[in-house]
């Protein structure tokens, strides 16, 4: 553990460090939205939203190979995500019917697009590092982005707290109160999206669902209101993120998939724990 | 509360709450309601009544502008229901609440006070939804769990957060389905209290509950009728529901007659 924190400070590896400083400051956005997510039981939106990234992120690469150089991944990420959120939250509205079935042929549908894209795009790319996370690609021009990312996600919730609520809890009464419910559900999923992408690098697309719900499903346990969630969840994730990096640094072991086990142990202990004492 | 006390005075006493004019509502090609009218004055207790996938809950959505009727007018509290609603306290069916879902009591009853635009909740709004929680015993709960309470104790804090809307008309969907006998008597008495400052509509497909209590029934098939409670007979609810029904009397007084089954 200690080599750990030595390893925080040595300039030789900054990725380590920015890996962590990206994790503790997207785990305040992860703790917020993932409440949300959690209580208003969208994860497999979340999770369709996060594999359509995939499809982003290959386009912004086979752009930069042909020269749009300004294209970063993390662009094309963050143009993906909030496109499929706005999709699939339309399809959500107004398909209720069919609604799984077309979220998930659109969950399958990002990840091909960007499979198709990084085929194209010459020289070798890597879709593993893309889907399971790998901390030696967040370079500190990312770490800004995520501190952007990141105050826009919280201050956005923050100040709209009372009126996400109602529309979670209950559409309908929302609605009667005058809210444009359809529009909140949207700007909902937008966030969502925002959140994914700024964890994605480290843990990968495939598992950063997890840890957006994981941690808020733990909180949720505990916490009387949604605030106290939101708090809690944020916490939960820090330790997390910063747990898992020191482990999988000791250990030599990708961070992604330790950070995501350690979050899933822990949420399994609670749950058992809360079962076995209920009874 | 001051905005819903000025509404009541302002409204003349003459005008109803609701006022449906040849209203036709189709759903798929389907007709769900035909050719309903239905007038409602203030003070006024009515139960509607009907089987399951009749259209009762589908009226209730159509005076709220939840739905839009194919032709036919309603007017709610003298307005478009889309202007109006947010004065009509309206306590949801049960069974659309996610049980585990993390907020409390007061926040719950805070919603009655959500403004268009929402934000943060004034002073007064705090206050008044305090007040409601008040009249429904629950002020004790203010911080508890929703999720945490009782059947009946929910219905409560559901109930109070209607009252927070400053209301003139109480609809209630199906309020019985998940409390049991006990609770659905003392509901009963609370609604009678509540009727003396604002009309009462509570939805139910359970026939049990309508007591005397009510002025009038709504029986809603397809068709809607208005009847006074006096007149709900045998004959009336087997043309509701169809002849494949057994009536047990609900109001435990036996007469010399005991028991009858239609």
């Amino acid at each position: 553990m200690l080599e750990f924190f030595t390893a925080l400070n040595n300039p030789q590896i900054p990725f380590l460090r920015y890996a962590f400083l990206a994790g503790l400051i997207a785990s305040i956005a992860f703790g917020v939205v993932g409440s949300y997510v959690v209580a208003r039981r969208i994860t497999y939106i979340a999770g369709a939203i996060s594999h359509c990234v995939l499809g982003g992120i290959g386009a912004s690469l086979y752009a930069q190979s042909k020269g749009i150089g300004w294209l970063d991944p993390i662009l094309g990420a963050l143009i993906a995500a909030l496109l499929a959120a706005i999709v699939i939250g339309l399809v959500s509205i107004h398909a209720r019917e069919r609604e799984d079935t077309v979220i998930g042929a659109l969950w399958a549908i990002g990840m091909a697009v960007g499979l198709l894209f990084i085929a194209s795009t010459p020289g070798y790319v890597d879709p593993m590092s893309y889907l399971f996370g790998n901390i030696l690609l967040v370079t500190q021009r990312d770490l800004w982005f995520i501190v952007g990312l990141d105050v826009v996600v919280v201050g956005v919730s923050w100040i709209l707290y009372n009126n996400f609520l109602a529309v979670c809890f209950d559409e309908e009464y929302a609605r009667i109160r005058g809210l444009n419910t359809s529009a909140y559900y949207l700007t909902l999923l937008c966030l969502t999206a925002l959140t994914i992408v700024l964890l994605v690098r480290v843990v990968g697309i495939v598992m950063v669902v997890a840890l957006l719900t994981l941690p808020a499903a733990t909180a949720g346990r505990f916490a009387r209101d949604l605030w106290q969630m939101m708090v809690l969840a944020s916490l939960l994730c820090m330790v997390f993120v910063s747990g898992g990096l020191a482990a999988s640094y000791s250990f030599n072991l990708p961070a992604g998939p330790v950070i995501i086990i350690f979050a899933g142990a822990v949420y399994l202990c609670v749950a058992v724990a809360g079962r076995l004492r209920s009874r | 509360m001051t905005q819903g006390l000025l509404l009541k005075n302002q409204m003349p006493t003459s005008e109803p709450v609701i006022e449906i004019n040849k209203l036709n509502f189709s759903l798929n090609g389907k007709n769900i309601l035909r050719n309903v009218d239905l007038t409602i004055n203030q003070l006024d207790s009515t139960c509607v009544v009907g089987p399951n996938g009749g259209g009762k809950s589908t009226l209730v959505k159509l005076i709220l502008g939840l739905l839009q009727p194919d032709n036919g007018s309603i007017r709610l509290l003298g307005r478009p229901p889309q202007e109006s609603r947010s004065s009509v306290g309206y306590v949801p069916q049960y069974t659309n609440f996610d049980p585990m879902f993390p907020i409390t009591v007061l926040e719950v009853a805070l919603m009655g006070r959500l403004g268009m635009w929402g934000g943060s909740y004034s002073k007064t709004d705090k206050l008044r939804a305090m007040e409601s929680l008040a009249e429904m015993e629950m002020a004790d709960y203010a911080r508890s769990k929703f999720a945490e309470l009782s059947g009946g104790q929910q219905q409560r804090v559901l109930i109070a957060r209607a009252l927070a809307s400053a209301a003139s008309l109480l609809i209630l969907d199906e309020p019985t389905s998940n409390i049991d006998a006990h609770v659905e008597f003392s509901l009963l008495e609370l609604l009678q209290k509540l009727n003396k400052e604002m009309a009462i509509i509570l939805v139910t497909h359970d026939l049990g509950f309508t007591s005397k209590f009510f002025k009038s029934v709504v029986c809603v098939n397809r068709d809607v009728y208005v009847h006074p409670t006096s007149e709900i007979t045998g004959e009336v609810i087997q043309q509701l529901y169809g002849g494949d029904i057994h009536m047990v009397r609900h109001d435990h007084r036996c007469a010399e007659e005991g028991h009858v089954h239609a």
